[in-house]
């Protein structure tokens, strides 16, 4: 059993709460207290029906304001998968938190209200989870009670997004017509919407194969710590330890330590009493060299045969998440896996207006604000594109003022 | 590419997490309750860092209305992995006057217990404090990061909390500021039991169904102890039960069961109805009971 990180995006008008608590409810993951506190509390649809939306809202301050303010995380798992929902909320000034959401998950979840059908917040969340790379999307024609099921309805939506999935890159994209509120094709098909001969939401959750890049090649390992115990009997061990960000490693290839360049051979993959012959992407592990070579934290294993650029002047997109604006004079932290440099943006390129997608010049960078720029880092980075490596091609920066994550960085070109 | 098995990719997660604390904190410290929780996270430390050993000692904040298996377990433990620990009693707090003890029947050190948390904190200096809270448990804890930062107040804001991108954690703090780190954030309580039957880690007895004098309280089973403020109105009876989660004794409910071995124990959560934060009386308050003992500085 494997697990799927999905995202949803929509705003509360969308009814993305009532579609998650929906899911939970339906697939029996809430639980008989957790019920108990959803009837205590004194919120009812319009027909006297619990309103499920209340079993994502989780703050007091939220519920005071009926809004969602931040990433949830929810969980649940049929017989076939678990799942891992981050729920994000759909509101202009909140494009930080989906940002945050979707870098770490394998799906997205775009709900479109029936009645509107494609409007300006489609376009920003489709933008967003194209910038982010998501590689595949299920759009969620919500309401559908509220059309009465009518399949034209449905058809002029898929019609008009697919126009948008082709402007924004969007490769995989599946269509489900859904009444959330009514539970019509998302555990259950519906009756009313026989019309639809696609699978229901979680069946589909359940069995869709999420395409993954072809990185066989592209073996990395960031050194996150050295194991060195200095003990009478383990006076020579060093070990290093970190988790295979793509491709895979075994005992006998020949490494590249980056950024010093020099090579040697893996000896043994070890994690705590067992010896893998190979660690698979994903995996945390302890890897020995032949050669003693000077290796700390920040530094990244390569394969020999495949490796990434290594340089100080990157292109990369940007989302500004921070309330005071990017300064370019300014000397900010960036954070590339376990790699922590300074480093400063020498160049904004260009803004992307969200709503329109089109391109803007403006020498302000503000909070949610996404576009192109050139950074500058201190010490030389061994990254990959994020187009090409997600895992490897990513940054976070951070304000050295205030020590808070204010922007993402997203690789795109090696600028020197 | 193939994926990993959940357990795998979980059991990964969490070691990453653990190493990013060795290596992004001066004076880590593991939070070690004597819980199944953070039984787990001293697994997931050994994987991390063995042979060496752990860049960090563990800290127990003592109630002093502890289970007694539960200290016998631990300290077999500290035994075992030849690791450090350090205790903070909440007696102590008590008898220096920081904290008052509760009064009448459902009295609890449970509250008070955050204020020896942070004294402890701020006594050894320690910036990251890892946890084996999850995010399944509770609400407020659905919307916690993994590395969660707290001001030197100890208090959580949850609208200022660090955007959390891939698996980048930014650890970066100011003086007196520390982050709580919680590497099993993504693990439900069935995740955790069934890496613990996976890895055949010994638990606290408790765990596991047993006879114990118990009394009825708000619908709960709670363990007769001294403890435990009991008037007239409260009947001892003899039950089979166990417990899901170790806390304070006062604020730990029991639930009746069979469940001797693990195997049963994990047949018995998969079939549950009510999740473990259900046997907490804790969190029963109000609906914000955890949101405002977290801003507060709890774990």
């Amino acid at each position: 059993m494997n697990i799927l990180k999905f995202l949803t995006a929509g705003s509360v008008d969308d009814g993305k709460s009532t579609l998650i608590g929906r899911l939970l409810y339906d697939s029996g993951a809430i639980l008989v207290d957790q019920l108990e506190a959803l009837q205590r509390s004194n919120r009812k649809n319009d027909d006297g029906t619990i309103d499920l939306a209340i079993l994502t809202d989780g703050l007091k301050a939220e519920r005071e304001q009926g809004i969602t303010i931040d990433v949830a995380y929810k969980y649940f798992q049929t017989d076939k998968r678990k799942f891992i929902i981050a729920d994000t909320p759909g509101h202009i000034q909140y494009t930080r938190n989906m940002v945050t959401g979707a870098s770490n998950a394998g799906l997205a979840i775009i709900l479109i209200d029936a009645r509107k059908g494609v409007i300006e917040q489609t376009i920003r969340h489709s933008f967003l989870v194209a910038l982010l790379g998501l590689p595949q999307v299920v759009v969620c024609v919500n309401k559908m009670d509220m059309v009465d099921y009518d399949e034209a309805v449905f058809n002029k939506i898929v019609s008009d997004y697919k126009v948008l999935a082709a402007k924004v890159g969007l490769k995989n994209v599946a269509y489900i017509p859904v009444s959330a509120l009514k539970g019509d094709n998302i555990v259950h098909s519906s009756e009313r919407m026989s019309w639809f001969k696609g699978s229901s939401l979680l069946p589909y959750l359940e069995t869709v194969e999420i395409p993954t890049d072809n990185l066989t090649e592209h073996a990395r390992f960031p050194v996150q710590w050295v194991v060195r115990p200095q003990t009478e009997e383990l006076h020579d061990y060093r070990g290093y330890a970190g988790r295979v960000s793509s491709g895979s490693f075994r005992v006998n290839d020949k490494v590249t330590v980056l950024p010093s360049g020099f090579t040697s051979t893996i000896s043994k993959i070890e994690l705590l009493d067992s010896e893998p012959e190979a660690a698979l992407s994903g995996m945390s592990v302890t890897i020995h060299l032949e050669d003693e070579i000077d290796i700390s934290r920040g530094d990244t294993l390569v394969s020999a045969k495949n490796k990434p650029h290594v340089s100080q002047l990157i292109e990369a997109d940007l989302c500004w998440m921070d309330t005071k604006p990017l300064d370019t004079t300014h000397t900010y932290f960036l954070q590339h896996n376990s790699k922590l440099t300074r480093c400063r943006i020498q160049e904004i390129l260009y803004k992307v207006n969200i709503n329109t997608l089109e391109q803007e010049f403006d020498e302000d960078f503000k909070l949610n604000d996404i576009g192109r720029i050139v950074v500058k880092t201190a010490d030389p980075l061994a990254f990959d594109l994020y187009q090409d490596n997600k895992a490897n091609g990513g940054a976070i920066l951070i304000d050295s003022r205030t020590n808070v994550t204010v922007g993402a960085l997203m690789f795109r070109a090696n600028a020197d | 590419m193939k994926q990993l098995d959940y357990l795998d990719e979980l059991e990964a997660e969490a070691i990453h997490i653990l190493r990013e604390v060795a290596g992004q904190f001066e004076k880590p410290a593991l939070l070690f309750s004597g819980g199944k929780d953070s039984i787990t996270l001293v697994r997931l430390a050994e994987k991390a860092f063995r042979p060496g050993k752990f860049p960090f000692p563990l800290v127990h904040i003592d109630t002093g209305h502890n289970f007694e298996e539960t200290i016998i377990y631990r300290d077999n433990m500290i035994k075992r992995i030849g690791e450090k620990l350090i205790v903070g009693y909440v007696q102590d707090d008590i008898d220096n006057g920081r904290v008052v003890e509760q009064k009448g029947k459902n009295a609890s050190r449970n509250q008070l217990q955050t204020v020896t948390l942070l004294n402890t904190i701020a006594k050894h200096q320690f910036d990251a404090c890892i946890g084996g809270a999850r995010r399944d448990e509770e609400k407020a804890r659905a919307k916690e990061r993994i590395f969660s930062v707290r001001d030197e107040f100890g208090q959580w804001d949850p609208k200022r909390q660090r955007p959390e991108l891939w698996n980048i954690y930014n650890g970066k703090i100011h003086k007196g500021e520390n982050v709580r780190v919680f590497p099993i954030s993504n693990w439900t309580e069935l995740d955790v039991w069934n890496y613990i039957r996976r890895e055949k880690i010994e638990l606290p007895t408790i765990y596991f169904a047993h006879e114990r004098d118990v009394i009825t309280r708000n619908g709960q089973l709670m363990a007769a102890s001294p403890f435990l403020n009991m008037d007239d109105e409260d009947v001892v009876e003899r039950r089979n039960v166990r417990f899901r989660t170790v806390g304070d004794m006062t604020c730990t409910a029991a639930v009746e069961s069979y469940a001797f071995e693990i195997d049963n124990i994990i047949d018995e959560i998969s079939a549950s109805r009510v999740s473990e934060r259900g046997a907490r009386m804790d969190d029963k308050v109000s609906e914000a009971a955890m949101e405002d003992r977290k801003k507060g500085g709890y774990f």
